[in-house]
């Protein structure tokens, strides 16, 4: 058990907090509201600091604060803070609840905000609704196949170096770090992810061109900005997808605009006979 | 903003509209390269200047050509410009409380800014030296662009002007012309860093030698 004095025990070093912490609810405007944490292990995880943070308020008799998370190791891009302006913290290349309390000075005020983006509304303080991203999925980040039984395992070729490109592409988690870090509010590094896992792949070659035109109208629809190339997303991203899925993307969207401009309808024009 | 509910020619996509502005671009940062080379006619002296300028009047068809191109990509640039800016204002929602930047540049952040000062600056060189409706007093130089130019540059207040626009043109294609690989597909990670080196050059390329003439006629070095 952590002791409340002293500033070392088993966990190792202890650090006493400022905490401003973002508190709003639906549809309202929101505020700080400041705490201070003390006796908290800097092994302990920034959502397990904030879990000892709502415990402090439960013992106070207040309100406590609403966060997103769930797997906790990683992989699953539902924890979504911005610690210090910073979409997961200050630590690149990892998510929220993997970043320790070790990475902060003992005595350091940390501000922490929900995402900040117009097509994520605040559901209440930390936790917005992040749902625009699902639409954009919907609209086209899959393939349309016979379920059932398994397909015959070597039916479909794919070279070793489009599998490799795929599979770092399919490392996004879609938590919208790359969003909150954006300063256009822009998808174009979850949609560029998304879009290029799939269109790169045999199985996703049926679907291309009105997927990536679908994808990205969905996108415009939920009311995303626009990409101004200022590469803050992938130096947020907490599995440092690279921006090489933004050009892709672009080169993609033109070749289905060229592609759906010039489409054949397999008829002769009025005239043309 | 509502979005192409109707044909994609009205209000094009997100990247529609980065395309126009690559495009656009594109066509301008070219023309400031081939205008600045014209320009250092300058140096060779008043024949070679004049004969460059006499040489485009005798070629008034396609000196139209290029005029009708440069306004389009200069009305395009600008439209899809302020579309973007509005947009990703309003997308953006305020952001966070505490700034914390990690690698958006400087020149990537002041495009807007750096864009206004270039849309009054064309204008202002447009009354300037191609209608030459201010800042050369009462005196006609006729077919003389030299002497149009050492007088127009003789005001170290319109030099000033001049030099600190072809500053902000340095900073406004750096950002832009490694945006325009990016915009239209053209970039990777192996590449990116090289791209951004080629950018700044360019940039610096144009900027120095257009600067180099008001600075030479505020120096004395042409007369």
């Amino acid at each position: 058990m952590v002791k409340e004095n002293g500033n070392s025990d088993q966990h190792g070093h202890t650090l006493s907090l400022r905490l401003r912490v973002w508190r709003q609810n639906r549809g309202q405007p929101g505020h700080f509201e400041e705490h201070f944490l003390a006796a908290v292990p800097e092994t302990a995880s920034f959502l397990e600091m904030m879990d000892m943070l709502n415990e402090q308020l439960i013992r106070e008799g207040k309100d406590t604060f609403a966060f997103d998370h769930d797997c906790r190791e990683g992989i699953c891009g539902m924890c979504s803070m911005t610690i210090n302006g910073m979409p997961h913290g200050p630590l690149p290349g990892v998510t929220t609840c993997q970043l320790h309390m070790r990475n902060f000075r003992d005595g350091e005020t940390i501000t922490v905000e929900p995402w900040r983006a117009r097509a994520f509304p605040v559901l209440k303080d930390l936790a917005v609704d992040r749902s625009a991203f699902d639409k954009v999925i919907q609209s086209g980040g899959f393939i349309t196949v016979r379920t059932g039984s398994a397909p015959e395992a070597n039916h479909t070729l794919v070279p070793k170096q489009v599998a490799d490109e795929a599979m770092d592409a399919a490392e996004c988690i879609g938590c919208g770090a790359c969003v909150a870090s954006c300063k256009n509010g822009s998808a174009m590094l979850f949609v560029g992810a998304k879009i290029n896992h799939l269109n790169i792949l045999p199985q996703g070659q049926p679907e291309r061109e009105r997927r990536t035109l679908a994808m990205v109208k969905t996108m415009d629809e939920a009311g995303f900005g626009n990409c101004t190339n200022y590469g803050e997303c992938q130096a947020h991203c907490p599995k440092s997808i690279t921006l090489d899925v933004i050009a892709k993307l672009n080169r993609d969207y033109l070749r289905a605009r060229v592609k759906e401009f010039f489409s054949s309808t397999g008829k002769p024009s009025k005239g043309g006979e | 903003m509502p979005e192409s509910s109707c044909s994609p020619c009205c209000q094009p996509a997100s990247i529609g509209k980065k395309i126009i502005m690559a495009l656009t671009g594109l066509v301008l940062a070219g023309f400031v390269l081939g205008h600045m080379a014209g320009n250092l006619l300058m140096f060779k002296g008043p024949q070679a200047i004049n004969a460059y300028a006499e040489w485009l009047h005798n070629h008034p068809e396609a000196l139209w050509i290029a005029r009708v191109i440069l306004i389009l990509s200069v009305v395009g640039h600008i439209w899809t410009g302020i579309l973007l800016t509005l947009e990703n204002r309003a997308a953006r929602a305020g952001g966070p409380a505490v700034d914390a930047t990690r690698r958006a540049s400087i020149s990537s952040r002041t495009m807007p800014y750096s864009g206004i000062v270039l849309l009054a600056f064309i204008v202002f060189h447009l009354l300037h030296f191609t209608l030459r409706k201010v800042a050369l007093g009462d005196k006609d130089f006729g077919e003389d662009v030299y002497a149009m130019v050492v007088f127009g540059f003789s005001s170290p207040v319109v030099a000033v002007f001049y030099i600190v626009s072809m500053l902000l043109l340095c900073l406004h294609l750096s950002h832009g012309v490694s945006s325009v690989f990016q915009t239209l597909g053209l970039r990777n990670e192996r590449w990116r860093g090289r791209i951004d080196l080629i950018a700044t050059a360019y940039g610096w390329i144009v900027a120095l030698g257009f600067i180099s003439i008001p600075l030479a006629v505020l120096l004395g070095c042409i007369k």
